[in-house]
């Protein structure tokens, strides 16, 4: 990668605030994408990581702050905004429509349709055969209701859903969270694949283990604030551990909102 | 039950389709390569047992049976009508998990204001008996019906009002509406071109127009089995086998010309005839000719909006999206799908297919009363529970609604036919209801 794309981030987060109630679920956040990186957002259950990133998918409204599409601010405030963008979210949830088929999922809200204007099923299908085969060759299931599925095979649909059309970012919150360890490893090869392609990852996760070894840099998130950042590069498991847990900053961090103040 | 058998035989099958699986029933691979739903199958096993039911009954109790008489048969298709057309839009209110209670008292405020347009305000513009009059009314009480039902959607989708509350206010609101319109007054008869769109005699196709019917209903089936099978075999995808397809083509084909001999053996009645038969100076006895009443208008109606509607479901975007968002909103949500706007386009539908069900009704009766419609939410919704859509939301059809809308009409002309009177009925009908949801709910939890 050359210094000039790393001069303005493909996403920047600036000073993001919401809260529910009273609860300040992210108070203050910012953290920033280039392209053909993947960032780790790191935090305990309830640090605010999925509220964070569904701000920038358009399905929360923001309270408070900014996003900055390549520099210039951009308004999401829906879904359909996020996809205008480029923005692709795999949800913790999952979120798949249950009673329809693995091909009307992938193409939920940008079906195909035929010369006349109705929906082009078959040729939905055949896609949706081509990009399963991809990420889940043994996936025959294409009639069934994405509810009969097993978790790793509605996990695949909803993966398969956002590299269907060439994200420029991607979001995946906890993606490997129902897989086996055989395709959670199909996943880091996916991610390695995507990234080599210039797209920015989002990787979301509770568990450092997880992705310390894809990630280009790390964000780590306590009760809705940033405690810092850092390229994983400069700091050890161990040290964003201490992040996670404690909220201590190590050296090689930059420190954020969050950060304990004084060691 | 099958069910069970079916839905294990379907996740241990990981070949393609057409492959054999050990160890299964006759019956259950019947359904399988058919692709017949059970409770489809359920459901006329029902509507027969209700039909031979109310037959035997009558023979043995009134000593005559009457109700698989053309003539009973016939008068069922037409009274089916109403109640059919609303049943389709209902199966898409209930399928994005709403319910709409308004829908006999939008029927009943369209009928008023088409009987009104068309007796009291065009006449003197246009003249009595003038051929616009009846389109330009049945556009009018389209688009109120639409209207009206727009309108219940926004309230539900963009401020949020559930939709029992707002169709339960729409209930009272526009059946005191259709009073105060023409201050509780019958109005009649309506536009004579207007009131064969209720069917009877004249508005019926005869027996030649329903053969056309009938076979081109047939051709449009053998060339739907024809055209699906020759797009999966064009893209490898797995076939059902031949035998099934042409068992399908013979029945669908079966049941259409079935039921237009049907229709084309009930004759008119001698005084149409005698009437018929002067005015166009016809010298043979009255005895001597039959004339059939063939195909009802209000059946072709509820049949092209059947069609149409079974095609908005499964082949457009707006239909794709009604089942997403029955089975997971926010799924739809996040997929980038405007579910509020969706959700007032299904309401505007639901309004506009009143506004049609409100011609039928009122042309039937040649008139508009203030109490038309009246308890037919009722008929409606038990037409779509019935047809298998779930209040669970994101499961449903359209041909199970108009079953559905047949069995309950069978249900109400039975009771009618051996004397029960309409305490009874009313009981019948919302024991059926309750019954109906309960099945459904067992079944869910069963196919879980
Ligand atoms: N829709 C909501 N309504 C109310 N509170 C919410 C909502 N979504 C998240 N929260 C709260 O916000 C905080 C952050 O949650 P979340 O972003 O899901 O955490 P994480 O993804 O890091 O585990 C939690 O305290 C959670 O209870
Ligand atoms: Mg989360």
């Amino acid at each position: 990668m050359s210094q000039t794309e790393h001069e303005t981030p493909l996403v920047e987060l600036r000073d993001i605030s919401i809260a529910f109630g009273g609860i300040k679920a992210v108070d203050h956040a910012s953290v920033d994408l280039f392209p053909g990186e993947v960032v780790a957002l790191l935090g305990h259950n309830g640090a605010g990581k999925s509220t964070l990133i569904k701000i920038l998918s358009g399905a929360y409204k923001r309270d408070a702050g900014q996003i900055f599409i390549n520099g210039e601010e951009v308004q999401i405030d829906n879904p359909r905004d996020a996809k205008k963008y480029g923005i692709e979210t795999i949800y913790q949830t999952l979120a798949v429509a249950d009673n329809v088929d693995a091909a009307a999922n992938l193409y939920l809200g940008r079906e195909l349709k035929t010369a006349w204007g109705t929906l082009d099923d078959i040729a939905m299908e055949a896609e949706a055969r081509k990009v399963m085969g991809r990420l889940n060759p043994n996936f025959q299931r294409f009639k069934d209701p994405v509810s009969k599925l097993s978790g790793g095979q509605r996990q695949s649909v909803a993966i398969a859903r956002a590299i269907l059309f060439n994200a420029r970012i991607l979001i995946m919150d906890e993606p490997t969270a129902a897989l086996g360890p055989q395709e959670t490893e199909q996943v880091g090869d996916l991610i390695k694949q995507l990234k080599k392609e210039g797209i920015g990852i989002f990787l979301i996760s509770h568990d450092i283990h997880d992705v310390f070894d894809l990630a280009d840099r790390v964000s780590v998130m306590k009760n809705g604030q940033v405690v810092g950042h850092a390229k994983t590069s400069d700091v050890t498991k161990d040290e964003v551990l201490g992040m996670i847990i404690m909220g201590k900053c190590p050296p090689g961090a930059i420190p954020g909102p969050g950060a304990l103040q004084t060691v | 039950m099958h069910v069970d058998g079916g839905v294990q035989v379907s996740q241990s099958t990981t070949t393609t389709g057409a492959g054999r699986v050990e160890n299964e029933g006759p019956f259950t691979r019947f359904l399988r390569a058919t692709e017949v739903d059970v409770r489809l199958l359920g459901m006329i096993v029902a509507l027969v047992t209700i039909w031979i039911g109310f037959h035997v009954y009558g023979q043995v109790v009134n000593g005559r049976g009457a109700f698989l008489s053309a003539r009973n048969l016939w008068n069922l298709s037409v009274q089916t009508a109403s109640i059919g057309v609303m049943a389709t839009g209902m199966v898409l209110v209930i399928v994005t998990r709403h319910i709409d209670l308004s829908v006999g008292s939008i029927l009943g405020f369209c009928a008023m204001m088409m009987a009104i347009v068309q007796v009291w305000i065009l006449p003197e513009y246009l003249g009595l008996g003038h051929p616009m009059i009846w389109i330009i009314t049945v556009i009018c009480g389209l688009l109120i019906g639409a209207a009206i039902g727009a309108f219940h959607g926004y309230l539900v989708a963009y401020l949020s009002i559930p939709a029992f509350i707002v169709t339960l206010g729409g209930l009272l609101v526009w059946r005191g509406a259709a009073f105060l319109l023409a201050r509780g007054e019958t109005i009649s008869p309506v536009d004579s071109t207007f009131a064969l769109l209720g069917g009877g005699p004249y508005g019926s196709i005869g027996a030649a127009g329903s053969w056309i019917v009938g076979i081109l209903i047939c051709i449009g089936v053998v060339a739907l089995l024809i055209t699906g099978r020759r797009q999966r075999n064009r893209y490898n995808f797995p076939l059902r086998p031949m035998w099934a397809e042409v068992f399908l083509g013979l029945v669908g084909c079966g049941v259409t010309l079935g039921f237009v001999m049907l229709v084309n053996s009930y004759p008119w009645p001698r005084g149409i005839v005698r009437q018929y038969a002067e005015a166009n100076n016809i010298q043979t006895p009255i005895n001597e000719i039959f004339i059939s009443h063939g195909f009802a208008i209000p059946v072709l109606i509820l049949m092209a909006v059947g069609i149409v509607m079974t095609f908005l479901t499964s082949r457009t975007r707006f239909g794709r999206y009604v089942f997403a968002i029955g089975g997971n909103p926010e799924a739809a949500e996040l997929a980038g799908i405007n579910t509020r706007w969706v959700t007032v386009k299904i309401f505007a539908l639901m309004g506009l297919l009143c506004g049609l069900s409100a011609v039928i009704a009122s042309a039937r009766l040649n008139s508009a009363t203030n109490n038309l419609g009246t308890l037919d939410e009722l008929y409606v919704i038990a037409a779509a529970v019935i047809g298998g859509t779930s209040f669970a939301g994101g499961i449903g059809t359209i041909y199970g609604a108009i079953l559905g809308a047949i069995v309950m009409q069978s249900l109400q002309t039975g009771m009618v036919l051996i004397g029960f009177d309409a305490a009874i009925q009313q009981m019948v009908v919302g024991g059926v209801l309750v019954v109906a949801v309960w099945i459904d709910t067992m079944y869910r939890r069963r196919a879980k």
